[in-house]
């Protein structure tokens, strides 16, 4: 018997209200499947098994408060025998609704993947049309379901949305969708009840506060010329279609990536002392706009590849937004990047967020004289810092890292 | 030839030729494959070229000729054997099942067998129910055989070589409906994996898994499925033991679908074993049930019409595509 | 498309983008993003919408020539009638 327990979404988290079970005992699951719906100070999270096997026992109510470490579930591994418990016997009265509701949906003809996508997003097979095969429900159909509920007010032309439109408000529909037409268009970003901005402000304080008072801070700073990076992307980006264009940021993330490579020391935690990590996690920082930041995991960034570390950016930067994250996003990052993109200041100094052990900060790229073999000359410039954890490291490693950086990006076309 | 256009018979011929020329220890022997040139002109000249040492003609003797091909292999050469056809191949499958492929184990590991034999299979030469199995499946089975199916131009030009450096038995299976057969080689194609499957047309759809003459059968149905704006996927096994499940698997989990395509019968077949590990491995990937097209399960028939009919045609793998994804 | 039908589709676009902000009080000569506090990704998400409702690839080159609502409108409009 497997314990699945309130995991830390973050070193600031004591507690979360679990709001929904997305499980019930006798479910399958597998590694990197969403159990349950937990709300913090981030917003609803969604948390994930890292086991396989059948819910034996869910043994927190909805809406309880579970503090961090609390024995939430009984996973029975795979392989080992599923006792037939009480409950799940055929009882000869007073069946709960719910279960037989559930019981129901095991009669549903639809595929295995349809089963698992409309199990995933919450929504119920009852209520989605087959079209496949002897009326069975395929993705198409589950799919078909998802984007009606969605926008189920939007006009026509505004149903193919941008990967920006929140996602949530899938599972809050789950059984009244919405009929009468509504005017607004989009939905609130944080339609998720119960917390709000200051929530989210409270959690950067608590973070920010830690840090401070137990990370000796030291900082580096060093200036790049961004011209052949700049260069090389201008030109990749005229090569594609708009959907598929790079941001400078991803140079940036990769960059930092293959540094931590070359000086792993920066790619850790410091609990009870130094504990370097194996992957490579980058925590991208989505600042609010209204107020607060949020830092999803971009997990094992040095062996993505320019297109695919875009493609993950475009996953989770709406979902930041939109206070839609997993746990694994937030609790597993080993460094963290923030990049204050065009038009604003020249230098950020960062803090660290504990555990982890260095933050890189990219200001602003802006034109700058630059002086090269003897000459002077304009050039886009972006200025990289480094806070790093001094428990940790030292200047010269951390000098050696912010070099490498600056190296990498000289050559964009081998990142 | 105009186009750079080469025929399978002359891809086989040229990597024998290569084989011979890069090894001194590689030697071909088989019924016919010296004087008469092969019964199916494979080997035309090459015993002028190379001798009747390094080609050699053989008795009638299937079980004869195959037992001196391991008793050589075991002796430090790198024959290669040819069945004339897998019809005649029973004949040697004692030889082959109880000692090319035991060997090594039986010997607690100090013999490996480096041995490959190449036979024709195949139907569509009208050559009737004794002549025309497709017994991949029962090779396949067999633990201590790697198995390899040819079926295009580069697999026909390159998948000598790598089978002739594997130091265990290896079993070539070859085509005879493709032997006139004009395609281009691709470019830089060198040497082979001879472990992983190939995915021949990339797709997003339906994934179909074929082997052997289903290969460009598979090809020419999928270009007739873009028509009407269905992406298949076309993957080549080629290596029929051991499976290469992981491209299998991988493709089935971006398709979501599997059509499984092979002239062998459907009982106890290829798709019968690659239907189960996609179902083993990826069930709930699957967006529809995976489904075959198979050789009927009849000795073949030899008039023309009923021959087509008995294995698996390209209009038939549209028709069956369709009918998965609802197409109208 | 009139100019008109033309603005107010990419209003709601913005709208959609940027939910807490109001597009819709935009002057014609304000510049979108520093008003609306769009960044280089919510940018990205828009020359996409641009890219699905109206067809048009709009190359980084010519970003600079689309920072106001007017610059904007009157840079689909004539896109769109060719």
């Amino acid at each position: 018997m497997l314990e699945y327990r309130m995991p830390s979404l973050g070193a600031d988290m004591e507690s979360g209200f679990l709001r929904e079970w997305r499980v019930k005992p006798g479910d399958q699951i597998r590694k990197g499947d969403i159990i349950a719906e937990v709300e913090t100070q981030k917003g609803i999270i969604e948390i994930e098994v890292f086991d396989e096997g059948t819910i034996g026992e869910l043994l927190v109510k909805v809406d309880d408060k579970v503090p961090v470490g609390t024995l939430m579930a009984t996973i029975i591994p795979a392989g080992e025998a599923v006792p037939v418990t009480a409950e799940k016997a055929p009882a000869a009265i007073g069946i709960p609704a719910a279960e037989v509701a559930a019981a129901e949906e095991h009669h549903i003809r639809a595929s295995p993947l349809a089963r698992r996508i409309a199990s995933e997003k919450g929504i119920a097979l009852s209520s989605i049309h087959g079209t496949g095969p002897d009326g069975a429900i395929t993705r198409d159909d589950v799919e078909h379901a998802i984007s009606a509920r969605m926008a189920p007010e939007a006009k026509p032309e505004l149903q193919k949305e941008p990967p920006t439109a929140p996602k949530e408000g899938i599972s809050e529909t789950k059984s009244a969708i919405p009929s009468a037409p509504v005017e607004v268009i989009p939905t609130k970003p944080t339609s998720a009840p119960g917390f709000s901005t200051e929530t989210v402000r409270m959690a950067v304080a608590a973070a920010m506060s830690k840090s401070n008072r137990e990370i000796p801070h030291y900082y580096l700073e060093t200036r790049i010329d961004m011209c052949s990076a700049l260069n090389w992307l201008s030109e990749a980006n005229k090569q594609r279609p708009v959907r598929e264009r790079l941001l400078p940021a991803v140079l940036l993330i990769k960059a930092v990536a293959r540094a931590l490579n070359d000086v792993p020391d920066l790619n850790a935690w410091w609990e009870d002392g130094l504990q370097r990590k194996a992957s490579i996690n980058v925590g991208y920082v989505v600042s609010l706009r209204t107020g607060g930041i949020m830092v999803p995991t971009i997990h094992d960034a040095d062996s993505k590849s320019l297109d695919e570390l875009m493609q993950a950016l475009n996953d989770l930067i709406p979902r930041a937004r939109a206070l839609r994250l997993r746990s694994s996003e937030l609790a597993d990052s080993t460094i963290t990047v923030t990049s204050l993109g065009e038009g604003g200041v020249e230098t950020v100094y960062g803090v660290i967020y504990p555990p982890q052990v260095a933050l890189v900060g990219f200001g602003g790229i802006t034109e700058q004289p630059w002086a090269e073999n003897g000459m002077l000359d304009v050039r886009p410039v972006l200025t990289a810092t480094l806070a790093a954890d001094h428990r940790a490291s030292d200047g010269s490693t951390g000098s050696r890292f912010l070099t490498a950086i600056k190296n990498y990006l000289q050559q964009p076309d081998k990142l | 030839m105009p186009d750079n256009l080469i025929t399978y018979r002359e891809c086989i011929k040229q990597a024998i030729r290569e084989a011979l020329l890069g090894d001194e220890r590689v030697f071909m022997m088989g019924e016919d494959v010296g004087r008469y040139g092969g019964a199916f002109a494979v080997s035309k000249n090459l015993l002028q070229e190379f001798g009747p040492e390094r080609i050699m003609d053989t008795p009638l003797s299937e079980a004869g000729f195959v037992g001196a091909g391991i008793g050589a292999a075991l002796g430090g050469m790198r024959p290669i054997v040819e069945i004339m056809t897998v019809n005649f191949s029973l004949l040697a499958l004692d030889q082959i099942a109880n000692n090319a492929a035991t060997l090594l184990h039986m010997s607690g590991g100090q013999f490996n067998v480096p041995l490959v034999i190449r036979m024709s299979a195949g139907i569509g030469r009208q050559l009737a129910a004794q002549h025309s199995h497709s017994w991949e499946p029962l090779f396949a089975h067999l633990p201590g055989l790697r198995v390899l199916s040819a079926g295009t131009h580069e697999d026909a030009r390159y998948m000598l070589a790598p089978a002739l450096l594997d130091p265990d038995p290896v079993i070539i299976f070859e085509y005879t409906s493709l032997l006139n057969l004009e395609n281009k080689l691709p470019e830089n194609t060198g040497s082979i994996d001879i472990s992983k499957a190939k995915v021949r047309r990339e797709g997003k759809d339906i994934s179909i898994i074929t082997y052997g003459t289903g290969v460009y059968k598979s090809l020419e149905a999928a270009t007739e499925l873009a028509a009407s704006g269905i992406d298949a996927e076309v993957v080549d096994l080629r290596i029929l033991r051991p499976l290469d499940e992981e491209t299998i698997i991988a493709s089935v989990a971006e398709t979501h679908r599997a059509l499984i395509v092979e002239d062998a019968s459907k009982s106890v077949s290829i798709s019968s074993e690659v239907s189960a590990r996609i179902m083993e491995r990826c069930f709930y990937e699957l967006d529809a049930p995976v489904k075959r097209l198979c050789g009927a399960e009849v000795p073949i028939p030899y008039p023309k019409h009923l021959e087509d009919a008995a294995v698996p045609q390209p209009a038939q793998i549209v028709s069956s595509i369709k009918n998965i994804l609802q197409h109208a | 498309m009139t100019q008109e039908e033309i603005k107010q589709t990419l209003l709601q676009r913005l709208k959609s983008i940027a939910p807490d902000t109001e597009p819709s009080q935009l002057k014609p000569d304000d510049n979108i993003r520093q008003t609306l506090g769009i960044d280089s990704f919510d940018y990205l998400q828009f020359i996409v919408a641009l890219d699905e409702q109206f067809g048009i690839q709009t190359p980084e080159e010519d970003y600079g020539k689309i920072q106001t609502l007017k610059e904007l409108t009157d840079y689909v409009d004539a896109r769109v009638k060719r």
